[in-house]
């Protein structure tokens, strides 16, 4: 089961790594936001299994942990990807 | 199949790690960086070092993924105005060199350490029951090592300042950022509803279980602080002008309370930030829970940025 | 009554594996953005949906397995809510006519 479950993890961080290659390939912004989800849906699964396998159960924090993050994370990049094509309207306004 | 698992990550971490210092675009090396932080805590997950792999994930990955997006959106509209002179190849040659002594060095250093290394961990683990934790790095950080923590909390508190100071001076104790649309039917505010509990109660959790098991205050407030950016970039709360009593006085909570205690320490156990044994306990969760939400003011604020709007009379 | 819930695992956990490798292909031979971010955010959530409840028959405790239904609810927010935020908030490349 230890060696199923550490292929499996070893699997999905393959698959990951190559979605990775085509997101930052990509010329598009949204690619580059994409890339944030993958890699925190995918690494979500590899610590699930990687704690499944060796038998540590804080990997399930660290994946909660992740899947807040990542969520956090994604807003983030498409909060900054659509202010670099807006022009801006100068630094300061009034509160 | 352990090892082929490792030896796949590395090569992953590595190639990443090449990628983000070679794409010119700097939004591009941002999402790089974020990718880089996550695989790295995969690697610390690895190597059985779970408290690092949730600082990785929550402060080095996610926060400062959010930090450096928005600098390099800013650093974007700076570039695009004026030509920035680019390095020399001198420059590039000597950076190049540095970091290969340094990586070289530090090579050297891990390949050659004796097997078993030497280690202070059985000395750790055994003076645990008398602060009442079973956490051996929560004891580290808050019992142990207490001095290195206060430090570093004040060193935070002093980033906020100046970061803060990057303002122009007429905007000094104004509101950070500009004020985010409240877009009620959108899905950032869907998420942001629906996130901002449930983060807020993962927190908690993690602050709690940092007594037993991996977790603690610092990937408690990151995740906090993360929450509060979300909030703020929804629109759902503005940011508050940093000239606010309660927010500076929320900044300096935890440094002054730990401060207290690591001065009442000469009173009650003879020593600096020495803590007497019947109290040791609820005086360590005093001090993580006023850290806990200091740090998480702090950290919100150090993503938000300077002042960028002015204060209202 | 274990080896059964040993079959139960590996067929969830290669169920799960099988749905992030079909993302992955579509992320990779989808023609435009949207398409690939469909691709991205239905199959990987859907396979770390199968790989949680494979894994939720091996938890070692009550708490555990509620945490991982935890992990998997809140990717599943993340999933419906951020291609909304990309697509809405980023036009997509208008392909060439």
């Amino acid at each position: 089961m230890r060696e199923f479950l550490l292929f499996a993890a070893l699997f999905v961080l393959a698959t990951v790594a190559v979605g990775l290659l085509r997101l930052l390939y990509g010329p598009a912004g949204t690619d580059r936001v994409m890339s944030a989800q993958l890699l925190g849906t995918g690494g979500i699964a590899v610590l699930l299994l990687l704690g499944a396998a060796d038998e540590m159960p804080s990997s399930i924090d660290v994946a909660l942990t992740l899947a807040v993050l990542a969520a956090f994370v994604s807003a983030a990049f498409v909060k900054a990807a659509t202010q670099t094509e807006e022009t801006t309207r100068g630094d300061e306004t009034e509160a | 199949m352990g090892d082929m698992f490792d030896v796949v990550l590395a090569v992953l971490v590595v190639a990443v790690a090449v990628w983000t210092i070679g794409v010119r675009d700097s939004f591009a090396s941002v999402v790089g960086f974020v990718a880089y932080g996550l695989l790295l805590a995969l690697v610390w997950v690895r190597i059985v070092a779970p408290d690092v792999a949730l600082t990785e994930a929550a402060i080095g990955s996610g926060l400062t993924g959010g930090l450096l997006v928005s600098a390099a959106t800013r650093m974007q509209r700076a570039e695009r105005s004026s030509a920035t002179p680019q390095p020399g190849p001198l420059l590039r040659l000597s950076a190049i060199g540095l970091c290969v002594v340094v990586a070289a060095a530090l090579a050297v250093v891990v390949l050659t350490l004796p097997n078993p290394p030497p280690t202070l961990a059985p000395v750790a683990a055994a003076s645990l029951p008398a602060i009442g934790l079973d956490n051996p790095v929560a004891a580290v950080l808050i019992a142990y090592r207490a001095v290195d923590t206060l430090l570093e909390v004040v060193v935070l508190v002093l980033a906020t300042v100046a970061v803060w100071s990057l303002a122009p001076d007429r905007l000094w104790g104004g509101a950070p950022g500009q004020r985010a649309n409240l877009d009620p039917g959108g899905p950032l505010t869907l998420l942001a509803r629906c996130l901002l509990p449930l983060g807020i109660v993962i927190g908690l959790y993690i602050f709690w279980m940092g007594s037993q098991a991996p977790g603690g205050e610092f990937q408690a407030s990151a995740i906090l602080g993360a929450m509060w950016i979300l909030a703020m970039t929804a629109g759902l709360v503005d940011a508050p002008p940093t000239s606010r009593q309660w927010l500076r006085a929320l900044l300096v909570l935890g440094p002054i309370v730990f401060l207290i205690i690591g001065f009442a320490g000469f009173a009650m156990a003879g020593g600096f930030l020495a803590y007497p044994v019947e109290f040791a306990k609820p005086i360590v969760l005093t001090i993580e829970a006023v850290l806990m939400l200091s740090i998480a003011a702090m950290l919100g604020l150090l993503v938000a940025g300077p002042p960028r709007r002015r204060k209202q009379r | 009554m274990s080896f059964a819930r040993d079959i139960l695992t590996v067929c969830a956990v290669l169920a799960g594996v099988f749905f992030f490798l079909a993302g992955t292909v579509g992320l990779l031979r989808f023609p435009d953005s949207l398409s690939r971010l469909h691709a991205l955010t239905k199959a990987d959530n859907l396979g770390l949906g199968l790989i949680a409840i494979g894994l939720i028959m091996h938890a070692e405790s009550i708490p555990s397995a509620l945490k991982l239904v935890a992990v998997w609810l809140l990717a599943l927010l993340a999933s419906a809510t951020v291609p909304q935020l990309i697509t809405r908030t980023m036009p997509p490349a208008v392909p060439p006519a």
